[in-house]
């Protein structure tokens, strides 16, 4: 493999663990608080679909981005309510959001476009632009780059604003989660909700809380699928990233510099499946198949505890009812 | 606070359910400028209007009851279950295999055989997943979920590179011995002298899915082990001072669910496509979730509930059909199905009980 192909699999891995690093946060504000998250995938799906009509009737990227927010956020309010407020099973709740994001957008995209659900393709200014760092411009023209050159101008340069503005909510989590009394109070709640609550906190506030950064960031990530690495919306476009995303949660064991490690090999997986279909490595071809199920495979392996133990936040799953 | 009477817990709660997903989606189909009443009639038309459109019914009906079974048995235990779907795929290989390497004589030998090999191959897929809950503490439900995706890559594999015929782009395997088609509703219907189409899927793996469902019902309510599931799901603590292993009772609830959703290929495989496609569970096994939840965890709630699946599925498809409303409409439906009864249970129970209690105290 020559230089340039392996930094184009870098490139299309960076593209392609964004969105999956923003679903990966945004199930890890939800999940550290206490409050499972199986819907991802349709809150991803929805903002996807809201992202591109918005986008595709007012021209506006922006518009558009707003529009997915809003979307993944009407969505986590549903899960919020059944979970927190209703004390429903918030695993069933998942699977509901993750269908009404499946059947919804279709019903709504196909009546609006006409087009058998998908969105007329975007064209620029509706989609994000890319960003070319200073120089990598001038760098691509002088060719010879070596590899650190070669990094710089076509890995890091040359994504959408999203793909950086994911990147930087790695450190941005940390620092909330480990810095902040918000943070402290958030961890406390997905582990024991009663202290917190004695502590005369509401529970109730932190979870909603905690689900609205989980809406607001699976917005994020739905807008870069349409927006971003595509140009347009089509059906069931997210493709069970979502489900991807909470296997890389449970790969990081809920932390945040390991969610972007996580991310990063799924998202070189997924980049390597599509570039070499079946790898010949000699003595075995590996199929392609393989490497698309690797991500799931490794993740039961993390869960079986066979190669350190992946513990979830104690008081996952569990409604909190105040004593009296 | 009283709790409901019964005939209110099992009747009303999923009736009101009902028509509180069925008006959002009349709203949804009147804001994309349909008509929800013609919408509705075209559906009812479609799917009991003819025994053609009820033959398809209660083909989709049969798929729904195995899946939903399934789901139900791993409840009562207290674990969901949501990888039916992959249990059904594995089913399918295992149906395909035994109808294409063993030469039957006859379809009522090929017919046990694909029962066997379904349900083996389904309880296999649905062990790993149990034995990991139950021996190393891992959740079942996110277990489950991603061996679904490994299902669904190990079946692309299988097909692609092993079960394609030579020349064949599509990848599905060949099709079964014509001799193995399973006797169709029509014909069983046909030979006490009821006319019923038989140009229609369904097939006598609906007889073996409401005899299932009785076998369910004595199992669960019946026996030994029904009665350690039950106790299991209810009180962990106490079944375990009970006597009752919970290794054990998680395995065998996962190899009982496993298995039924795996005899969902006998419908789908053998009874109908008569070869192995890709996607031959095409969604069966999460809507066992919704069908589960629906019919309140009792067999007979599952058969009611099926069949309703059924006609909403017959029937989304006749919608695509006549009208500009994509059968998408159905998926709504579903997830608002599974919102209201699975997740959302106390927003129509709460004030139900409410108004029972005070009914009850001005007595």
């Amino acid at each position: 493999m020559d230089l340039a192909s392996f930094l184009q699999i870098l490139d299309s891995t960076i593209r392609l663990a964004t969105p999956l690093l923003f679903a990966c946060l945004a199930g890890l504000y939800s999940e550290r608080a206490g409050v499972f998250d199986i819907g991802l995938e349709g809150k991803m799906l929805v903002a996807a679909f809201a992202a591109a009509a918005a986008s595709y009737a007012t021209g506006s990227v922006w518009l558009g981005v707003l529009a997915g927010v809003g979307a993944a956020l009407v969505f986590a309010a549903i899960h919020g309510l059944a979970s927190i407020t209703f004390r429903g099973n918030q695993l069933i709740s998942g699977v509901a959001v993750n269908f009404l994001a499946s059947g919804l957008t279709v019903v709504l995209g196909a009546s609006w476009f006409q087009l058998g659900g998908q969105t007329p393709a975007l064209v620029d200014g509706m989609r994000f632009a890319e960003i070319t760092f200073p120089f990598a411009a001038s760098a691509n023209e002088s060719g010879d780059l070596g590899l650190l050159g070669g990094i710089y101008s076509h890995v890091l340069s040359g994504h959408s604003i999203l793909v950086y503005v994911a990147l930087a909510c790695v450190p941005l989590t940390w620092w909330v989660l480990y810095r902040t009394r918000f943070g402290l109070r958030l961890r406390a709640v997905g582990e024991n909700p009663a202290a917190v609550d004695t502590a005369g906190v509401s529970v109730t506030g932190l979870r909603y809380a905690a689900v609205g950064i989980t809406g607001v960031l699976c917005g994020l990530a739905g807008a870069y699928m349409s927006m971003g690495l595509s140009a347009g919306f089509l059906r069931e476009m997210t493709a069970g990233r979502g489900y991807i995303a909470l296997a890389a949660l449970i790969f990081a064991k809920w932390r945040p510099w390991y969610a972007l490690m996580a991310c990063l090999l799924f998202g070189l997986l997924d980049a390597i499946a599509i570039r070499f279909q079946n790898i010949d490595i000699g003595v075995v071809v590996i199929p392609v198949q393989f490497t698309q199920a690797l991500p799931y495979i490794l993740t039961v392996i993390i869960l079986a505890g066979f190669v350190g133990k992946a513990i979830p936040p104690r008081a996952g799953g569990e409604a909190y009812v105040k004593e009296r | 606070m009283d709790k409901l009477p019964r005939w209110a817990d099992v009747v009303l709660v999923p009736l009101i359910c009902l028509i509180i997903a069925f008006a959002f989606c009349g709203i949804l189909i009147a804001a994309i400028g349909q008509s929800p009443l013609q919408a509705i009639w075209i559906m009812i038309d479609g799917s009991f209007g003819s025994t053609n459109g009820l033959g398809y019914t209660l083909y989709y009906a049969t798929n729904f009851i195995f899946t939903g079974l399934a789901v139900s048995i791993a409840f009562q235990a207290s674990l969901f279950n949501i990888g039916g779907e992959g249990q059904a795929t594995l089913g399918g290989l295992g149906v395909a295999l035994s109808c294409l390497l063993i030469p039957w004589p006859h379809w009522s030998l090929a017919l046990l055989g694909s029962l066997a090999a379904g349900a083996a191959f389904g309880a296999a897929w649905g062990f790993v997943p149990a034995w990991l809950q139950a021996k190393r503490g891992s959740h079942i439900v996110i277990t489950t979920m991603m061996f679904n995706f490994i299902a669904y890559a190990l079946m692309n594999y299988v097909l692609v590179n092993l079960l394609r015929p030579m020349g064949s782009m599509d990848p599905a395997s060949a099709r079964f011995d014509k001799a193995y088609n399973l006797p169709k509703l029509g014909d069983i219907l046909g030979l006490v002298g009821i006319p019923f189409s038989n140009r229609n899927p369904a097939n006598i793996s609906f007889v073996i899915a409401i005899a299932l469902a009785v076998g369910v019902w004595a199992l669960i309510w019946h026996t030994r082990l029904g009665y350690a599931l039950r106790a299991f799901g209810k009180q962990e603590k106490a079944a375990l001072y009970a006597g009752i292993d919970p290794v054990k009772i998680t395995i065998y609830a996962l190899l009982l669910s496993g298995g039924i959703s795996g005899l969902m290929a006998v419908n789908a495989v053998q009874g109908a496509a008569h070869r192995l496609v890709l996607n031959s569970v095409e969604g069966a096994g999460f809507i066992g979730i919704a069908v589960a939840l629906m019919g309140r965890n009792h067999p007979f709630g599952i058969v009611i509930a099926s069949v309703l699946f059924g006609f909403l599925y017959q029937g989304g498809s006749q919608l695509a059909m006549g009208t500009t409303i994509p059968r998408e409409v159905i998926t709504v439906l579903q997830a608002l199905v599974i919102l209201f009864t699975g997740a959302l249970p106390y927003m129509v129970q709460k004030p139900l009980e409410h108004l029972f209690a005070k009914r009850g105290g001005a007595k």
